[in-house]
């Protein structure tokens, strides 16, 4: 690598034609799936030079998710950090988290593809919710996968899921959390591949969708970019963003990583470090899981470890590919807060900013008390709230010891 | 070295049949299960056996396979048990082609030179990794065919032509072709386009053609025995040997293969 990687504007060279981030992403995959990712990724770059494909993918962004999403200056936790903070607030999307930007635009290009019949996997719902929501839009037959325990814990977004007429399918194997649905949803896919579309929801699996998925999400980061400019006149000095797959934190990073602005994304260190954790760029080392290499918790044998967080969207072993170059090219930070620090981060920010967010976001409110000291109150901090904490009160309340 | 795939293909064809290749996971159902598996496995008629090397996450496979994985890594399988049973098998004199069966995960966790290495001194002649087509294999197939290992890659209904002559540029021993679209598990009755799928591949081709996916009885090998050179038995000789008790296992294994193989049940042929 050259002496100044910022200055080679990687967001636009990467990744190569085979999907690769350095030495991660790839196609490892069932070749029976192989014709359809090369459609797919036909498909795509069609799209992408389709000034329809655009027109309709905006107008929905603005009149059915509502974006641009606003920018919140948040002053009473700016005064508690010490430093100017900003949220953007993917929260105020509708269904309630940035999910809905790439699966709306995975919905549109399911459509242009002739593909009626879609599959999704699901952590904490908010996937499933996002692309139920989008199959009923556009009348498309919607199968979403959901490991047996984060169907207890996400009981609410099940029952969403089922009233916008998406099929269910809970998953018992393995973990029976995140990753199991995902192997589940990849069965479907190797068996239906013909006639249906898998809208993965992060950055994670085979080439096309880490970078896809990206692009899709971008727009978080291309707004929040242009509304500080307008606001502050400067870039943010440092941005945060949670990391579970990574499809918020990219999408927050891609605009700004020619910026010299300092990212940092923040997975779940759950109960500790030491314990059980998802902090898969901070403690696993790297691997192949469901198509990509990239980071991955495992034991010494390359068995994939159950990953822990209070928060179901951060509980899994693998991470974006674009995200272990970005750590090993040291282009972003990977930090790590625990469950305990992202339920303080909840409560901290719903009662300084009337904000509850979801317990994802919390980890990168969680992780403004980490920067405190270190920034002036000069500097700014930019958070994506990636989503609303409505879908984890049971969780918190649970977790606090309060019947609701 | 012989090449034992080659020797195994030219005997099948000699004989006017295919060669049937049982699949079961190694180390399962009891860690030290397989040697005797693999054993009456030959006795009745198998005519080369993949081990299957267990994977936390086998996206490839149906239920049967996956619940057999997750019991053989509860019992402590690895992938140095894996090749130990490799060398365990040769040891008890058994000489049919031995391909390991599995994800690159573990191949990566092990290293992969010294895994190509490690499972060829076993005696191990060949790797087929489900989830690792030709155009991802490059930093496998130079220690693998460095240290003797044939590359097995998989072809599904759904390859292309150029898709298949990458498989068969890449791959040697014989090339997989997945009999379905869809994950491993049995199935009623042999897909009925697979003939002109396995021609398609033909056309293309010299490697010797095996299929599988969803072969689960007599009349499946016979139907592929048509169209190819060979026939793997995955979930169905699995799912035999989940339903056998551990003293009844060795006859019911050869009874099952001498039922799929179409072999005279007889005196027990001697395992060279």
């Amino acid at each position: 690598m050259t002496s100044s990687p910022r200055g080679e504007a990687p967001s636009e060279r990467q990744p190569d034609a085979r999907g690769h981030f350095g030495i991660f992403g790839g196609q490892y995959v069932p070749e029976t799936l192989m014709p359809a990712l090369a459609e797919l990724e036909t498909a795509y770059h069609e799209a992408l030079g389709d000034p329809a494909f655009h027109a309709e993918l905006d107008g929905l962004l603005r009149d059915y998710v509502g974006r641009p999403s606003p920018l919140t200056f948040a002053s009473r936790l700016s005064e508690h950090v010490g430093a100017k903070v900003y949220l953007k607030r993917e929260d105020l999307n509708h269904t309630g988290a940035h999910k809905i930007n790439a699966v709306l635009a995975q919905g549109l290009l399911a459509r242009r593809m002739g593909k009626r019949r879609i599959i999704a996997e699901t952590g904490a719902g908010q996937h499933g919710v996002a692309t139920a929501t989008v199959c009923a839009l556009f009348g498309l037959d919607c199968i979403v996968y959901m490991g047996a325990e984060d169907v207890r814990r996400q009981a609410l977004n099940v029952f969403k899921m089922k009233v916008l007429g998406a099929e269910v399918r809970t998953v018992e194997a393995g973990s029976r959390t995140l990753k199991d649905a995902t192997n589940e949803a990849i069965r479907d896919w190797v068996t239906n591949v013909r006639d249906t579309y898998y809208i993965i929801g992060s950055v994670v699996g085979p080439h096309p969708y880490p970078a896809m998925v990206r692009d899709f999400q971008a727009i978080i980061g291309q707004e929040a970019r242009a509304q500080l400019l307008e606001k502050e006149g400067r870039l943010p000095t440092v941005a945060v963003a949670c990391v579970g797959g990574g499809s918020n934190a990219m999408g927050l990073f891609a605009p700004l990583l020619d910026d010299l602005v300092r990212l940092i994304g923040v997975e779940a260190a759950g109960e500790g470090l030491e314990g059980k954790h998802a902090a898969t760029l901070n403690r696993g080392r790297p691997g192949v899981l469901h198509g990509a290499r990239s980071y991955l918790l495992q034991d010494q044998w390359g068995q994939v470890l159950e990953a822990h967080s209070i928060s179901a969207g951060l509980d899994y072993p693998g991470v974006g590919p674009e995200h272990a170059w970005l750590k090993v090219s040291e282009l972003a930070e990977y930090a790590a807060v625990t469950d305990g620090e992202a339920l303080e981060a909840l409560q901290r920010l719903s009662r300084l900013e009337g904000i509850i967010p979801a317990l994802e976001s919390s980890h990168a409110i969680a992780y403004l008390e980490h920067l405190r000291g270190e920034l002036g109150p000069e500097d700014i901090v930019l958070v994506n709230l990636s989503g609303r904490g409505d879908k984890d009160m049971n969780t918190v309340a649970e977790t606090l010891g309060v019947d609701v | 070295m012989t090449d034992r795939i080659a020797a195994m293909f030219e005997r099948t064809r000699a004989e006017g049949r295919p060669a049937v290749i049982p699949f079961a996971p190694s180390g399962w159902p009891e860690p030290d299960a397989t040697v005797e598996v693999v054993r009456a496995a030959v006795e009745g008629g198998a005519d080369a056996f993949e081990l299957g090397l267990p994977f936390s996450d086998p996206l490839a496979d149906g239920p049967v396979n996956q619940l057999a994985y997750q019991q053989a890594i509860a019992a402590g399988t690895t992938t140095a048990t894996v090749i130990e049973t490799a060398r365990r098998i040769r040891d008890a004199g058994i000489e049919v082609p031995l391909l390991v069966m599995g994800y690159i995960n573990p191949l990566l966790s092990y290293g992969l030179d010294r895994f190509a290495h490690d499972a060829a001194e076993a005696g191990i002649d060949g790797l087929i990794i489900v989830d690792v087509p030709p155009h991802e294999a490059t930093e496998l197939e130079a220690p693998a065919r460095a240290a003797g290992l044939h590359m097995v890659y998989l072809l599904a209904p759904t390859s292309t032509d150029e898709r298949i002559r990458l498989a068969a540029e890449h791959g040697s021993g014989f090339l997989y072709c997945v009999s379905v679209t869809g994950v491993t598990g049995e199935r009623q009755s042999v897909a009925e386009d697979l003939g002109p799928f396995l021609a398609r591949v033909r056309a293309l081709t010299d490697l010797p053609l095996a299929v599988g996916f969803g072969i689960r009885e007599r009349a499946h090998v016979e139907a592929v025995g048509a169209l190819a050179e060979g026939a793997v038995i995955g979930s169905a000789f699995v799912r035999t040997i989940s339903e056998s008790s551990p003293e009844q296992r060795p006859e019911r294994i050869r009874a099952f293969m001498e039922e799929i193989t179409g072999r005279e049940p007889g005196p027990v042929p001697a395992v060279d």
